[in-house]
């Protein structure tokens, strides 16, 4: 087995960005013109990527599955984005931030990436104030915190409930401004479908235009994707429904390798599913938990509102186990102790399937004003989604999955194993670990796209200046112009029995028991069984009407399951060959007499980085040892 | 419950459109609206017919994807609720629901429920950002902004960009989306400096796709982040400046 070389510069932790970024090569100005990079996504790492290559010259071309940049499901991140500013004099510091971000992620990330991210933190924050996102104020017109899991210093910057919408909003602007100057050409509504190599070298991409079926190629010195994560594996889960693996399976397919599969988090404060019609999972943010309070009827099986059931008959059971940070224990241990609850029949709810999450007391400490101007959009969409006014009576909630840590493997620069092919925000494994923080998403995506992917992607491009990328009639995209073009045809000859969804709604319910919140040996050898099955069963059965040559949603979902598929069968089998428990990923045969996490940093203190070989050969684990040098190597505890 | 829905059906953009009515049983009242056509889809494939298409990504009201004519209501009957936040229990047992595609020119029909949004798109490339390249901002409390500014220009900024204003207006006229996007940059210390240009870029390109505003008001109340049409105003001002400023019109005063 060999290992990857990660490509982090030498010296203190302090100086390796500045460092690197005075060693790597640059490309003079007047030569980015003679560059053309491709971005595959919108979001807030897709968007702020292109605005910035195309600020520094380079020629940019842009696609999304959506109707207009803006509707990346960045969007839909509600809580905040944090960043080392230390406004609060609460004693943060950039050290701290990384300290921290280490630590959260139950240490499998890599040092010297987390570092640098919490380096730039700050610059992001200036950015995006600059450019008019409206970040939530103080009466003296600076910038308000607040605090959030995983954390003991207020460092997140926030614009009500929608950070998310209005970062993306930022980034989507810029990127605006350069569409309209005409340096960056937008492609809307179109989906990539292969990823294009030519000597070892990302040449370029394959999409269709989901509108009329063209499948065309496009060709570009470098391929950026920047396509989010995979959480729509489990069926339902708080991603928007189009969120997919497609764009980073098939680079996985052509090369790239994928990290930490089983990293994925299940997110703690989600509305509870209602019943099988149910399309996903709506997430209240995680900062409802500065607030609210996390409890259960201590009597298993006591079913009395909420309202009847006396304060000394309640078990604020985070209070009680991690008394140091409470109801602000990071999400993965919040997560498996809802669990454990519900599974103990203290679960509440019509269905017994949630956890209360009660504002009462924060409502009579600070008033239901303030507690209004804090959550107000929060509790109208609560109240919206399940009739309760959580004013008057508690939140129900309960976990779902929600961000996937793993992803497509990345070097220091942010390059995948595919030379010329990057990989940046949730597409990427590398900074969160096996667990991310709050508030880390936003910070993460857009330090890749500002700050460090722009500064990174300039050492690999020196080399080819006045280099034509490979023509688009070469044999190497003719061939997959075919290749695409056969797999829809198969899709719709199959003409089966089982909608689309029936088979990804199948897939998720095993993803979900075998690879959720919980693993054991028995259950992932039983998933592992499991998924061909079903694979082979969706291959031949499923159905999917009407033409390639029109709007075809079920075509596009099609193709987005059956990636599926094959993602989760690697998911599963890294989750078996990962024996310990770390972050996000809990096995039940490696736990602590209290049912925590129990790592084996002997043998696991690796990235788990997988090497495809073919469709019909496992992929081979490749490893990339990670090195502590700064952070020591400890025991995670909240309490 | 049991509904009866009127759907549009259109297959591609050149094509005659038309009602078609669909039964749709045993919905879950507790079912998003969306959940219900997801329903109808299913029986719809399970009967060798093509499921209505619609746009909807998010699923919780700030994508802006989402989108339909219920009862001829933008976004249906529930005030400040995209269509993948309505739920079904504001229906009734036994109700007929038409469903239709916004209608205006500015977005033309994709199929069934499915329009083009793209000319939003056209009007915040004509100047709906601030110019700060990457790299370039100083210390983010360098400029403070006060605290009811920097809430109105939240106001605002909260649009999701549906086009439930224009489909709700006779006119189908973009005032409120326009001006939304305006007044979050020009309430704003930061937005200042390109002020009155974006404001006359933006207005100008709205003017190439959309109709004009006679003060109607619809769109407020279609509006499902209910976005004030105070905006409007603030936008029309800024526009009437901006033109006195560029001095062609100065010879009027």
């Amino acid at each position: 087995m060999t290992t990857l070389d990660s490509k982090v510069p030498a010296g203190s932790i302090e100086d390796k960005w500045n460092n690197h970024k005075f060693s790597i090569r640059l490309v003079n100005p007047a030569n980015k013109r003679k560059y053309s990079v491709i971005v595959i996504g919108s979001g807030l790492a897709g968007a702020s990527a292109a605005a910035t290559l195309s600020e520094l010259g380079y020629h940019v071309k842009v696609f999304t599955y959506h109707d207009s940049p803006r509707r990346a499901h960045s969007i839909s991140a509600q809580g905040g984005i944090n960043a080392a500013k230390n406004y609060h004099n609460d004693g943060d510091s950039i050290y701290r931030l990384f300290y921290d971000t280490v630590k959260g992620g139950d240490y499998r990330s890599r040092e010297a990436n987390v570092y640098r991210l919490a380096e730039v933190s700050n610059n992001i924050i200036d950015q995006a104030t600059a450019q008019g996102v409206p970040f939530a104020r103080e009466y003296g017109g600076l910038l308000d915190n607040r605090s959030f899991g995983g954390a003991q210093v207020s460092r997140t910057f926030y614009a009500r409930g929608q950070t998310g919408q209005q970062l993306l909003l930022g980034a989507y602007q810029a990127l605006a401004k350069e569409i309209g100057k005409g340096s960056v050409e937008m492609v809307n509504r179109s989906e990539l479908l292969e990823v294009v190599t030519h000597d070892g070298r990302a040449a370029g991409v394959i999409v269709r235009d989901l509108l009329n079926g063209d499948v065309t190629a496009h060709s570009a010195h470098a391929v950026v994707l920047a396509t989010g994560g995979y959480s729509n594996v489990f069926f339902l889960s708080t991603n928007a429904m189009a969120c997919n693996t497609t764009a980073i399976w098939r680079a996985h397919r052509k090369g790239a390798h994928f990290a930490n599969p089983c990293y994925t988090q299940i997110h703690p404060t989600c509305i509870p599913q209602s019943d099988e019609s149910q399309s996903k999972l709506t997430l209240m943010s995680e900062s409802l938990r500065n607030d609210g309070r996390i409890w259960v009827p201590k009597a298993p099986g006591d079913h009395r509102p909420a309202s009847d059931i006396p304060e000394s008959e309640r078990d604020y059971y985070l209070e009680r186990i991690y008394p140091a940070f409470g109801n602000l224990v990071p999400r993965d241990v919040a997560s498996r102790n809802a669990k454990t609850q519900v599974d103990t029949d203290h679960g509440i709810g019509p269905l017994r399937n949630g956890v209360y999450l009660d504002f009462k007391h924060a409502i009579d400490r600070l008033g239901e004003d303030t507690i209004r101007e804090r959550y107000g959009n929060l509790f109208e969409m609560y109240e919206r989604i399940t009739d309760d006014n959580p004013y008057a009576t508690p939140m129900r909630i309960y976990p779902a999955p929600h961000y996937t840590m793993g992803g497509t493997w990345v070097d220091y620069n942010l390059m995948t194993s595919v030379p010329g092919l990057y990989a940046i925000g949730e597409a990427n494994f590398s900074d969160h670990g096996a667990n991310r923080l709050g508030a880390s998403a936003l910070m993460q995506g857009l330090a890749d796209g500002y700050f460090v992917l722009p500064y990174t992607i300039g050492d690999y491009l020196a080399d080819y200046l006045n280099v034509d990328p490979v023509p688009t009639d070469h044999d190497v995209f003719t061939k997959a112009i075919a290749e695409v073009q056969d797999r829809t045809a198969r899709f719709l000859a199959t003409k089966g029995r089982r909608s689309v969804d029936w088979f990804h709604r199948e897939l998720g319910k095993i993803m979900l028991e075998e690879c959720g919140m919980e693993r054991s040996r028995e259950g992932l050898e039983k998933a592992i069984r499991e998924i061909p099955q079903l694979k082979e069963e969706f291959e031949s059965d499923v159905k999917v009407l009407g033409a390639n040559e029109s709007f075809n949603q079920s075509l596009e979902k099609v193709g987005r399951v059956a990636d599926f598929f094959e993602l989760a069968e690697l998911m599963c089998r890294d989750a078996l060959d990962r024996e310990e428990s770390c972050g996000g990923h809990f096995r039940v045969e490696h736990q602590t007499e209290e049912g925590e996490a129990l790592r084996n940093d002997e043998d696991f203190t690796h990235v788990s980085a997988w090497e495809w070989n073919g469709p019909d050969e496992p992929q081979t684990k490749r490893k990339e040892e990670l090195v502590f040098e700064n952070v020591k190597l400890a025991t995670r505890s909240y309490k | 419950m049991d509904v009866i829905l009127s759907v549009w059906r259109q297959t591609g953009p050149n094509t005659e459109g038309g009602f078609v009515r669909y039964e749709a049983n045993n919905i879950p009242d507790h079912a998003s609206f969306l959940e219900m056509l997801d329903i109808v889809n299913e029986d719809l494939n399970d009967r060798d017919e093509e499921p209505i298409a619609f746009d909807h990504d998010c699923r919780e009201g700030i994508c802006g994807m989402c989108g339909v004519m219920i009862n001829g209501q933008a976004h249906g009957p529930q005030l400040g609720t995209a269509t993948c936040q309505l739920h079904m229990r504001k229906f009734k047992d036994g109700d007929t629901i038409r469903i239709e595609p916004w209608r205006a020119d500015g977005f033309p029909v994709i199929r069934d429920l499915a329009v083009d949004r793209s000319a939003f798109d056209r009007i915040v490339e004509a100047g709906g950002f601030i110019t700060v390249p990457t790299g370039s901002a100083p210390d983010a409390n360098l400029i403070p902004v006060p605290k009811p500014a920097a809430e109105a220009s939240m106001d605002a900024a909260a649009c999701i960009g549906c086009g439930a204003c224009v489909a709700a207006c006779p006119n189908s006229a973009a005032q409120l989306f326009t001006s939304a996007k305006v007044a979050h940059l020009n309430l704003l210390p930061q937005g200042q400096a390109e002020r009155y240009t974006r404001v006359v870029a933006m207005v100008d390109e709205m003017e190439q796709w959309f109709g004009a505003c006679s003060n109607h008001g619809e769109c407020e109340i279609a509006c499902p982040k209910s976005i004030s049409i105070d905006f409007i105003a603030l936008m029309n001002r800024d526009y009437i400046r901006a033109k006195f400023r560029q001095g062609r019109l100065a010879g009027q005063r």
